[in-house]
């Protein structure tokens, strides 16, 4: 065990000594975690309109600006027709038509109800969806306010718990953190391992007394150091840039992080047991990142993918660090109630790290 | 004293048999040339003397130790270095021999006077905080062989150690060897270079798995009537049916 001195001070120095490894390790986390929180923002906001009034009285206009008021809504066209805005939504000009018939203001007064026609494009469908959603709830509260529909009765009130201002960015971030950890802890430590099977450098090692285990374990310390402390830096953009602060203890986040970052090294090392070249560990971690990321809730809620992906959603461990590190930031969880995903995460790291030891086994 | 003792040692993958019942020894501090065409099998035998690979059937000791069992006893007590790879590039000189030094169990104060003396004697005084990448071929070649016998092992191989450098330094890695080898370190190198062939105590020449020949450079001369060892060389080559 007295080598391992040694080589840590090799890999140590190897590491800072490679310029863009170095750059990539601390300018990453302060990109990504400046711009990708405003880019990753699902609020829908820009949607651009066409207004069709056709009766071009009072409660249209009032209509028209309360819409426009919402400050989710571009006025992009007005047009005298419907097929003249169904041509602006062809064009994609606009997202959605909004009708006006003749005769609104009078039915609305006569007969205390009126028709509104609203057309969304659905080739994005959440843009369609949500903003003509958003069009409804504002007709009817214009309905109100003119007195043409009761409120409802027992009175909908929404209060949201654990992130009051329902800021994205909030929820975004400490989803952030978990996937820079999984790519520097996880794969750059394969890639270094594949590095030296591809300069052959390991050959030298496998002739030397230096136990595998020694090795690789040289292999990950640096990395399990590194995404530690790229974890402080984070949590530190956080609060700078968001005012981000976990509510829940620090010391679970770092507990958790570090049991996540043996689960993905184990990951990372098993990447690096059956590549041989650096590209082939770079095409195999490029395809498993993109579905950890895409199936772990990062970006989409899991509980609107279908049943058959959430159950695929449960075999990545990505999923469990990112759940863990939104309730510890946001609502404060405690010990008891990430247990279960402690637990899980555990199982993650001795499986992997198992797999691994078999991969290297076979492969010497 | 055996240094190496192999008797009919057998490597097979599949249906081909790399290495086919070959036998022979070798004394401490011989200087053993282990020849032979590429794909000859030199690279699996070796990798067997070395432990890094298990064989397939026969019997060999590597510094008294079995190489079925005791492959971490033979790790401690070799050398091994290779033209393709030996030193990190991006580690310093004396970086190199410290991380060389600790691996093989030197104690700091050791590895210290270790670097200062092999420098001196490599005349590489002035290349210390040198990065590897950017030294001259056959000083990094030099350097690793220095290296590699900085625990002083009972044995060192030598894979094709001087592969691409220039008759000069050539010569002086030779010198290099014969040092070692008069300090009782025992020397075992494949080369495709015959004139170093003729510098080995003996030598064998592999063709096809086999060991086809295996005596002193002038008895081998000797036996098939050639003036040089490249002639022997291409006599037994010629023999060879196996493609590369």
């Amino acid at each position: 065990m007295r080598t391992i001195k040694y080589l840590l001070e090799k890999e140590f120095k190897q590491i800072f000594r490679d310029k863009i490894i170095f750059g990539v390790i601390f300018i990453v986390p302060v990109f990504q975690l400046s711009i990708l929180p405003f880019a990753a923002n699902f609020e829908l906001k820009n949607i651009s309109i066409g207004i069709v009034d056709e009766d071009h009285f009072e409660y249209s206009q009032q209509l028209t600006e309360k819409i426009l008021s919402s400050g989710y809504f571009h006025l992009k066209d007005v047009s005298s027709s419907y097929e003249e805005g169904m041509k602006a939504i062809e064009s994609n000009t606009t997202d959605i038509l909004i009708e006006i018939p003749n005769h609104f203001e009078r039915d609305l007064g006569k007969e205390g109800k009126a028709e509104i026609l609203i057309a969304a494009n659905a080739v994005n469908g959440t843009k369609g969806g949500l903003g003509s959603a958003y069009i409804s709830s504002i007709i009817q509260s214009f309905n109100e306010e003119l007195g043409y529909s009761e409120p409802l009765a027992e009175g909908i009130v929404t209060t949201n718990l654990f992130n009051p201002h329902l800021d994205y960015k909030h929820y975004m971030v400490p989803g952030i953190m978990v996937f820079l950890l999984t790519i520097i802890g996880g794969f750059l430590a394969a890639l270094n391992i594949v590095s030296e099977k591809e300069k052959g450098t390991i050959e030298q090692i496998n002739v030397s007394p230096v136990p595998k285990s020694a090795f690789l374990l040289a292999k990950l310390i640096p990395f399990w150091v590194i995404s530690l402390l790229l974890l402080t830096i984070s949590m530190f953009i956080a609060w700078l840039l968001y005012g981000l602060i976990p509510v829940g203890s620090f010391w679970i986040i770092y507990v958790f992080a570090f049991v996540y970052l043996i689960a993905f090294t184990g990951f990372g090392l098993l990447i690096s047991a059956v590549s041989s070249t650096q590209q082939q560990a770079m095409f195999s971690a490029f395809f498993f990142i993109i579905i950890f990321a895409l199936m772990s809730g990062l970006f989409t809620p899991i509980n609107s993918m279908p049943d058959w992906a959430q159950t695929i959603t449960l075999f990545n461990p990505v999923r469990y660090f990112v759940e863990v590190m939104r309730m510890i930031y946001l609502k404060g969880s405690t010990f008891s109630d990430i247990a279960g995903q402690f637990g899980v995460i555990c199982l993650f790291a001795v499986v992997f790290n198992t797999l691994a030891v078999v991969g290297y086994r076979k492969s010497s | 004293m055996k240094v190496i003792e192999v008797e009919k040692l057998t490597k097979q993958f599949g249906d081909f048999i790399a290495v086919d019942h070959i036998s022979f020894d070798v004394d401490q501090g011989e200087i053993f040339g282990f020849l032979g065409a590429n794909g000859a099998g030199k690279t699996t035998a070796m990798r067997m003397l070395c432990g890094l690979s298990i064989p397939t059937s026969g019997k060999a000791r590597v510094a008294g130790y079995d190489v079925y069992k005791q492959t971490e006893q033979i790790k401690k007590n070799i050398g091994y270095m290779s033209q393709k790879f030996s030193l990190y590039g991006d580690l310093k000189v004396w970086e190199n021999i410290r991380l060389f030094g600790g691996i093989y169990g030197l104690t700091d104060k050791e590895i210290a006077a270790k670097t200062d003396e092999l420098l001196h004697i490599l005349d590489m005084e002035n290349e210390r905080n040198t990065m590897v990448d950017s030294l001259p071929l056959g000083w990094k070649q030099k350097l690793s062989f220095s290296v590699a016998i900085i625990h002083e092992p009972k044995v060192v191989f030598l894979d094709e150690p001087t592969g691409g450098v220039d008759p000069v330094t050539r010569r002086q890695f030779w010198e290099l060897i014969y040092q070692a080898a008069q300090r009782g370190i025992t020397i075992f190198v494949t080369t495709h270079y015959m004139d170093e062939a003729e510098y080995c105590n003996r030598v064998s020449i592999m063709v096809d798995g086999k060991i086809e020949a295996l005596d002193k450079p002038s008895v081998l001369k000797a036996d098939y009537h050639a003036e040089n060892m490249n002639q022997v060389f291409q006599a037994l080559a010629r023999k060879a049916t196996r493609e590369e």
